[in-house]
């Protein structure tokens, strides 16, 4: 199953849990899996719809241009980030 | 507008005339007035060397010299260093050592490294630094300008 | 399996350099390029040096009118009111505009690509109408027949201020009493936590944890924690900010401007001005350098907004008191880091409190420098947490890497002190504490391959680190740094000519030498030489969407379009050879020497197949897009050997060594130039360079002359040794360069003062003044 790694400051909806496993096979179908078990959870990562401005998803590691669409492999380890500007 | 004057003056080895206010900068002049872009303009207050030119065989910032101070001088640009049939020795050295990145400050270096060519054909390290600390490069470190000016050094002296 | 302990390497001149450019090789592995890795002369050099190449200033255009731009003299007021009726009257001058000529804006994020833009800020920025926020700050434009005219006008522009107390700390600015700056800005917690609802400066409050941080310090023999400052800084491209425009009446908008990134530009305008992307062309022209400083709009809107009004294409130019009042910077910063080590010198947790200036609006790089602070090192348990403070400066920006060069301020000189305190050698601590990959990073991410441990490893084989250093008040220091660099978007387009030759068309606007990394990699797949292929940077109607040049992506993610458009054309002139051979075209190779075999021993040159386009179905267009998502992030370390003068406090560099994993070195010579400049811009930020503000909030050094960046004779050679970890993401492993080199040298700068006079310097700039206060404060 692919694990996804709560943000700290989301770990008040998780209850402290830091990684977990969910049943998915895109970036959008585990945001709501995750709303289901933790109410609120899409709220803090999504806006209309799609990802909040500046917030990016990485898949094992790669921030994936294609954000909520990323799909997801049975190992796959997820991570929200905020976009990170360059010099 | 304070009136203008005319302007005698000779530049890369052709007489030029122009009119100038007595406030303009030669800096202003050569870029807005005669269209001798490749002197650029990087703080207009003698601080960074990107508008040097050589005036009666010194190098000087443009910027600090009145365009009517130019009346019966010399003045080279960077559009009078490459010879008719190619690049001057300073401007093939600094292709090969890679001595710019963005290039803006390139015209000034050369200018300045012109005139210490001139003055001291073989310039020890020490001496190239001394004599370039007028001109800023904010991208390259430096270390290949000091090396494209050391292989114009020797291209001068061979 | 071997471990990377085991395998075996050394350092050796990098062929084509001078002695001082050196790399690390392992035995036995060897890059096998033709075009990479080789020095050919840049394909727009020949303009740089003889003056013709065109920089945002030196466009002409015929009826062009000067503007000039009017600041606000104080650091926080609210506007009461504008008159520029006077300023209109005067003969010569066509136009005057205030925000009030610009369509109003919302709060809404604007994503561009790299960063984020709040657009209501950002038309606040360009010209205010509400608040100034920074001395500097636009408030009004002209546009006149020169720009003399202009300037004399907008000096009878009448703006009555209501004067504000100023607030220029990050400490001060976050404090309950603290005047605000922005009432609409809340504290946003961040990654995915609730916002606030009282109005703050605290824009932003990011916070991550792993592990048990206060078991891991509980297990640690030995914590340190410091304090440290840093002032704030520019940029210091060379070219001040330009911009040209010109509305014409069919609603189009042509904007002349030197940036890192046109479509961007494009972006901005079309948002601020409320059209259509597709109305607004961005041209670029050549750019005086950026490192961050020119991806948002200053005056690009203002010109346009005066075309409109006026009828007449407008240029507007900066001055450089203008790009130091009202441009740039990068943040001052307080920040607490505190590191555990166990017995063995291991890490065993780390925890940071980092505040950073926003400026006048959010948007300070602090959430890098969290993910950044304890990147270099395996740390099992870490907490961090950072905070985005407005205060009354300009409105920050990234400069190269941005938020990383702080925190390894903090990070490694507490390294440093601990290698002090355990009795460790400081090469010997980061080889045993370095990321490799699969360890996983305080905000969760695991590395993939990467080459922290390596460029360890070279400082050790080197010659610098090998050769004792000798005399009094001199040491040495080395530290580390890590950037992530970046993919995103770019588009390359690539035209098969009849002799044989490419013409490459590309966005990707060129700072440093890209056309020719960029054409290289196509060069290599073709396998035809690097001098013919001609690459051009294009406006923003002539080739796809293609992200800004910075964030250390254009080598990385534009290479990639061009290695996809290379290989397009080699495909398509399989099909044409196959037609000529009348065989399948699958039966066709593209092999090495640029060469195309079919069956029985047919073979064709590249260059003769060009020649017969036309009659096989007509020319050949090789397209390449991406969005790039496997960038690899990079480490590097440097080696610093300083002198200090015990009477007056100067810090003199005698040798420095730059050590970077950069992947794979495209063009060897270019690579070297970003780590030397890097470097040099790293020790300025280290010595010397900070804005000098008053208490009323004026800045007091806006000039080269009084804020110094590093002259040629201010620096030594600076050595490099290129380390080629390859990136699994790039054919040819590249990674990027541009921005790591900028990190390490305040802390290596800091690390060799301690080791030349006993004081540890923890608030930059280690200024002369500054030193020889703590020289004296040590002697006592
Ligand atoms: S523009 Fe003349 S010295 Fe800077
Ligand atoms: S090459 Fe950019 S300032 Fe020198």
């Amino acid at each position: 199953m692919p694990r996804v790694h709560i943000p700290a400051p989301a770990r008040d909806l998780t209850g402290g849990e830091v990684e977990l496993e969910v049943e998915a096979t895109s970036v959008r179908r585990l945001i709501g899996a995750l709303d289901e078990r933790f109410p609120g959870f899409a709220d803090r990562v999504l806006e209309d719809g799609e990802l909040k401005p500046g917030l990016r998803v990485a898949v094992d590691g790669h921030v994936r241009a294609m954000g909520l669409l990323a799909q997801l492999e049975p190992d796959s380890q997820v991570h929200f980030l905020l976009a990170i500007g360059g010099g | 507008m304070a009136k203008q004057r005319i302007v005698s003056t000779s530049i890369n080895g052709n007489p030029v005339e122009f009119l100038a206010a007595p406030r303009q900068t030669l800096l202003e002049v050569l870029r807005d007035n005669l269209d001798l872009i490749g002197t650029k303009e990087g703080c207009s207050n003698g601080n960074c060397g990107a508008c040097t030119v050589i005036f009666n065989g010194r190098p000087v910032d443009s910027c600090l010299v009145l365009a009517v101070e130019a009346e019966g001088g010399e003045l080279e640009t960077i559009e009078g260093v490459a010879l008719t049939d190619g690049l001057h020795v300073i401007q093939d050295a600094f292709l090969g050592q890679a001595a710019l990145q963005c290039g803006i400050c390139t015209p000034g270096f050369i200018m300045s490294t012109k005139a210490l060519l001139e003055e001291n054909a073989s310039p020890s390290e020490d001496e190239i630094r001394f004599h370039l600390a007028g001109n800023l490069c904010r991208c390259t470190g430096y270390d290949k300008i000091v090396r494209a000016v050391q292989q114009a050094a020797e291209g001068v002296t061979n | 399996m071997a471990t990377v302990e085991d395998r075996q390497f050394r350092v050796e001149p990098f062929p084509g350099g001078t002695p001082g450019n050196q790399r690390l090789v392992e035995e036995g592995r060897l890059p096998d390029y033709d075009v990479v890795g080789t020095r050919p002369i840049r394909h727009d050099g020949t303009d740089k040096v003889t003056g013709r190449a065109r920089y945002g200033a030196d466009i002409k255009l015929s009826g062009l009118l000067q503007g000039y731009v009017l600041r606000s003299p104080h650091a926080h007021a609210r506007i009461v009111s504008i008159d520029t009726s006077r300023a209109a009257e005067v003969p010569g001058v066509h136009a005057v505009c205030t925000n009030a000529d610009m369509p109003s804006a919302d709060h809404r994020a604007g994503d561009l690509g790299e960063g984020m833009v709040d657009w209501y800020h950002l038309n606040q920025n360009v010209l205010a109408n509400d608040k100034v926020l920074y001395t500097g700050h636009a408030v009004a434009a002209v546009a006149a027949d020169s720009v003399h005219i202009a300037e004399e006008a907008a000096r009878l522009i009448e703006v009555e201020y209501e004067v504000l107390p100023p607030v220029l700390d990050v400490r001060e600015a976050r404090g309950a009493d603290a005047p605000v700056l922005n009432d609409d800005v809340r504290t946003d917690r961040q990654p995915a936590g609730e916002t606030g609802d009282t109005p703050t400066n605290v824009a932003k409050h990011f916070h991550y944890e792993k592990g048990d941080v206060d078991a891991g310090f509980a297990a640690a023999e030995l914590v340190i924690e410091r304090e440290f400052t840093t002032e704030t800084v520019h940029q210091g491209y060379i070219e001040p900010h330009t911009a040209t425009a010109f509305w014409s009446p069919d609603g189009k908008i042509t904007v002349w401007t030197s940036t890192q990134g046109s479509f961007m530009i494009r972006m901005q305008v079309a948002e601020l001005l409320d059209v259509a992307i597709s109305k607004v062309k961005v041209v670029p022209m050549e750019i005086g350098g950026g490192f961050g400083g020119k991806i948002a709009v200053y005056l690009q809107p203002v010109a346009a907004v005066l075309s409109r009004l006026s009828g007449r294409p407008v240029k507007l130019n900066m001055d450089r008191s203008n790009v130091f009042d009202a441009t740039g910077p990068t943040p001052g910063s307080y920040m607490k880091v505190k590191i555990g080590v166990d017995a063995e010198g291991k890490i065993t947790a780390g925890e940071a409190e980092l505040l950073f200036e926003a400026g006048a609006f959010p948007g300070s790089p602090i959430n890098p420098g969290c993910m950044c602070v304890f990147a270099c090192y395996d740390v099992p348990n870490g907490r961090i947490d950072g905070y985005d403070i407005c205060v009354n400066k300009p409105r920050s920006n990234a400069y190269r890497a941005p938020g990383s060069t702080h925190v390894a301020l903090a990070t490694e000189t507490i390294v440093d002190e601990i290698c002090e305190a355990q009795g460790i050698c400081p090469v010997e601590f980061r080889l045993k504490n370095a990321v490799k990959e699969g360890d996983e990073r305080v905000d969760g991410v695991t590395y993939p391959p990467v080459g922290m441990w390596e460029t360890i490893k070279a400082v050790e084989l080197s010659d610098h680190w090998q050769s004792p250093l000798e005399g009094p008040n001199r040491g040495r220091g080395i530290a580390s740094g890590f950037w992530f660099n970046f993919g995103g978007n770019s588009v390359v387009a690539a035209t098969v000519n009849e002799d044989g030759t490419v013409s490459l068309i590309e966005g990707s606007t060129d700072i440093g030498g890209t056309r020719a990394s960029v054409a290289m990699q196509l060069a290599e797949i073709l396998g035809i030489a690097a001098e013919d292929v001609t690459p051009t940077v294009v406006d923003t109607d002539s080739i796809g969407h293609t992200d800004v040049t910075g964030g250390s992506r254009t080598c990385h993610a534009t290479g990639l379009a061009a290695i996809k458009a290379a290989e397009d054309i080699q495909a398509q002139l399989r099909q044409r050879a196959a037609m000529l051979w009348d065989v399948e075209s699958e039966q066709v190779e593209y092999g090495d020497g640029a060469t195309l075999t079919g069956p029985e021993g047919k073979t064709i040159s590249f260059q003769e197949i060009s020649g017969k386009l036309t009659q096989t179905g007509g020319p050949v267009v090789g397209r390449g897009s991406v969005n790039a998502d496997k960038h690899g992030g990079a480490f590097g370390t440097h080696i610093a050997d300083v002198e200090v003068d015990p009477d007056t406090g100067k810090v003199q560099v005698l040798r420095y060594t730059v050590v970077q994993d950069v992947g794979t070195a495209i063009h060897p010579s270019y690579v070297e130039g970003q780590m030397q400049g890097g470097a040099a811009q790293g020790i300025g930020w280290a010595l010397n360079e900070e804005y000098h503000y008053g208490d009323d909030g004026r800045l007091h050094n806006a000039s080269f002359l009084d804020y110094r960046i590093p002259t040629c004779y201010d620096l030594p050679d600076i050595e490099t040794i290129i380390v080629e970890v390859p990136n699994p993401g790039h054919p040819f492993g590249v990674r990027g360069v541009g921005e790591v080199p900028i990190v390490p040298p305040p802390a290596a700068m800091a690390n060799a003062i301690f080791r030349a006079t006993g004081v540890r310097m923890r608030s930059l700039p280690m200024s002369p003044p500054k030193m020889l206060h703590e020289l004296l404060a040590s002697d006592g």
